[in-house]
């Protein structure tokens, strides 16, 4: 299992706003690909999928503040 | 490399950024700088809102203009004719993986391109974008995917500024907004104002020289250093 963790986006950035959910827990999942998009002032971020697999768990909803570090999903 | 899309639809252009962002991921092309005009729209990024939008939807329906929900950051706003978007392909190495700092290296291109029209532009504190005598007049709003950079900057040039007092540009009330011909009186042309906007994108980017004729594809940029 792969915890997926929301890295730092900018110096003095704590945290971002998930805005959208591309995948669902039991999707299949490429590396790289878009799992979840989150902004920080006017920077849409998606973040990527570290590896290809299938996606057990997504831990935020849309609208949620995440911390660097955080985790947001696991991959299987 | 430069693609030149000149006046295009949005979606299409969107498409091209996408499709270029998932080739720069794979090593297909080098960093890549796509510039457009589009055809009358309002865009409205994923912090936004229609409320913002202050005219009658049926009234842009029958005058063909669309409203999008789009993924950049930031609120409503206009793109037309006489307005130059520059829409970098950048993939931001580990070290440079800091999306703030690279907004307001987006900054920095815009105020080094109007200095050259000995006006004095500027940041609003806590806002993004580039002012001059407390006007607008150029807007960003970026988009990740995959640590590769699209959606970017979109420069006044001489756009018809009426379009932005059917909006609250960027969710800001009392937002005025200027163009480089409104602010200087000059008639710019659009191949003048990417000529030197492009060059002023190689001095803050560090780029060699990129190589630049219109209308299509145009020769390749040479990086100096990693960005």
């Amino acid at each position: 299992m792969i915890e997926i963790k929301l890295p730092p986006l900018a110096e003095g950035v704590d945290k971002a706003t998930v805005t959208y959910c591309h995948k669902s827990a039991g999707d299949s999942v490429n590396e790289g690909e878009d799992l979840i998009e989150l902004v920080t002032d006017k920077a849409t971020f998606n973040m990527p999928s570290p590896a290809t697999g299938v996606l057990k768990e997504v831990l935020v909803s849309e609208g949620d503040e995440v911390k660097v570090g955080q985790v947001v999903a696991k991959i299987g | 490399m430069i693609i030149d899309l000149g006046l295009t639809d949005y979606e299409e252009c969107y498409r091209t950024q996408r499709e270029m962002a998932a080739r720069r991921k794979l090593g297909e092309i080098e960093d890549t700088l796509i510039l457009a005009e589009h055809n009358n729209v309002f865009t409205v990024g994923r912090m936004g809102a229609r409320k913002n939008l202050l005219v009658d939807s049926d009234y842009l329906h029958e005058r063909g203009i669309k409203v999008l929900n789009v993924d950049r950051g930031g609120d409503i706003t206009f793109h037309g004719p006489g307005q130059l978007l520059i829409y970098p392909i950048i993939e931001l190495k580990e070290k440079w993986r800091d999306l703030h700092k690279y907004m307001r290296l987006l900054e920095d291109v815009a105020i080094k391109y109007l200095e050259r029209y000995s006006l004095q532009p500027g940041r609003m504190p806590g806002l993004t974008g580039v002012w001059v005598s407390g006007k607008k007049v150029v807007s960003i709003g970026i988009g990740v995917t995959n640590w590769v950079t699209y959606h970017g900057l979109s420069v006044n040039i001489k756009p018809d500024l009426g379009f932005f007092d059917m909006i609250y540009p960027c969710g800001l009330r009392g937002v005025k907004m200027a163009s480089l011909e409104s602010l200087t009186g000059k008639d710019i042309s659009m191949e003048e104002a990417k000529i030197d906007i492009l060059s002023d994108f190689e001095k803050v980017f560090n780029y060699g020289k990129i190589y630049f004729s219109s209308p299509a594809y145009i020769g390749g940029i040479t990086r100096k250093g990693e960005i």
